[in-house]
């Protein structure tokens, strides 16, 4: 592999989430690629939800990131395939419930729209982050952010948030 | 490429247009968890409407943006539904204040978030490779907006006697408005013709189906149909998409070019 596309990989493996500082990008799935270009490196992201205000700050990082290690990178955004929570690894979810966030499960394979709200996905079991607990209920569909749904744990009593399937 | 930009120009304008009426909820939610739930179901539209404009401004080149797209465009330019656009409350005139009703906000949010989860499922198949990538992220915000809207829905039609007869005053009044779905405008049909768009009325036994099953389970009865027949899409629109905008531009029209 290049080694400037190493050094660039390393250096952002410190890179963290704006909104979620314990899983790095690259745990996320936002990361999507580094490889050389023609005028340097090109980095490519992909964007969680549509909306996500954290986009613009997470290219501004992984620019200043790249900067400090002196890597000059353009940063290219790519909407397809979409980003899903499969793509998040399996330390990167261990590191969500160790931080109190519930990590998410698998999206269903090719559920469509009717199946998707005739068998909503609180049938499944939700184990809470903070006592393992599975005795939890949903609060709320939308939590502190985009992604996340809001629960509470019958038996330690705690509300926690549940990063969504998408 | 005209026929491209003016379908885009009417996904855009939905989203954005219901996105700034939901946001209208943010800091008066009837709970904290509504509050939060519908900035966000708003946050997911303007997040859409934004990876439409710029696909839109990209086409048309030149000194086009987002931002002009969506500030800088008069009414009788946007191409919404006037579902969309109608105050959160029942018939009212354009100037008149009222309290923000949220049976009509819940009842608003299901009509068309049925109606979205089928179209962008559809639209994954788009000759544009751009908007069936915009369809494939918007399906999945969409499936949680219509999940939410349609609990909401069963819990107020079949809750007590006062939530079950305003919710069902705010379905008889934001129904008939649907029928502007299924009459194609001619950006609509032309993009249908160059493989971009889908016909919506091939989505229609899938909707009533969605909708049926929900007001059955909400106990609430399905309006008739009839009477006039909106047109939003051909800008043709309500008196109330005027003050919408006028709240939303004021700031960019004020200050053209600013940012913080």
């Amino acid at each position: 592999m290049n080694t400037r596309v190493e050094a660039a990989w390393a250096a952002l493996e410190e890179l963290t989430d704006p909104e979620i500082p314990v899983i790095s990008l690259r745990e996320l799935g936002i990361l999507r690629d580094v490889r050389p270009a023609a005028d340097g490196l090109e980095v490519v992201i992909t964007p969680t939800y549509s909306g996500c205000p954290a986009m613009g700050q997470i290219e501004d990082d992984v620019k200043a990131t790249l900067a400090r290690a002196g890597i000059t990178a353009r940063v290219v955004t790519q909407l397809a395939p979409a980003w899903t929570t499969d793509w998040m690894t399996e330390a990167g979810k261990e590191k969500l419930r160790a931080y109190g966030i519930a990590p998410p499960h698998q999206t269903p394979a090719g559920s469509n729209v009717v199946r998707f709200i005739s068998k909503p996905a609180r049938t499944e079991t939700v184990p809470c982050p903070h006592c393992g607990s599975a005795h939890t209920v949903e609060s709320s569909h939308f939590g502190s952010t985009a992604c996340k749904a809001l629960y509470k744990c019958l038996d330690c009593q705690e509300p926690f948030d549940y990063f969504k399937p998408y | 490429m005209s026929a491209a930009i003016d379908y885009l120009l009417h996904l855009a304008d939905n989203a954005l247009v219901l996105g700034q009426r939901n946001a209208e909820w943010c800091g008066h939610g009837p709970i904290l968890e509504e509050d939060i739930a519908l900035s966000n179901v708003s946050l997911d539209l303007i997040g859409q409407a934004r990876l439409l404009y710029q696909l839109v401004a990209t086409l048309k080149g030149g000194e086009c943006t987002e931002d002009k797209l969506a500030y800088f465009r008069d009414t009788h330019e946007f191409r919404n539904y006037t579902l969309l656009e109608l105050p959160h409350h029942g018939p009212l005139s354009g100037y008149a204040q009222s309290d923000l009703d949220y049976g009509t906000t819940i009842v608003r949010n299901f009509l068309y978030s049925a109606l979205m989860a089928l179209l962008w499922e559809a639209l994954e198949k788009s000759a544009n490779a751009d908007l069936a990538a915009i369809a494939a992220k918007s399906l999945k915000e969409v499936r949680y907006h219509l999940r939410h809207s349609r609990d909401w829905l069963v819990r107020l039609g079949d809750g007590t006697d006062e939530s079950h007869a305003r919710v069902q005053a705010s379905l008889d009044h934001l129904f008939p408005y649907t029928q502007e779905f299924w009459v194609h405008s001619p950006a609509e049909a032309a993009a249908i013709a160059a493989g971009i768009g889908i016909d919506v009325t091939t989505l229609r036994a899938d909707w009533d189906a969605i909708v049926d099953a929900a007001l059955a389970e909400a106990t609430l009865q399905r309006p008739a149909l009839g009477g006039y027949i909106s047109e939003g899409k051909q800008g043709i629109h309500s008196e109330h998409l005027g003050f919408l905008l006028a709240e939303m531009q004021s700031l960019a029209r004020a200050y053209p070019n600013g940012v913080w």
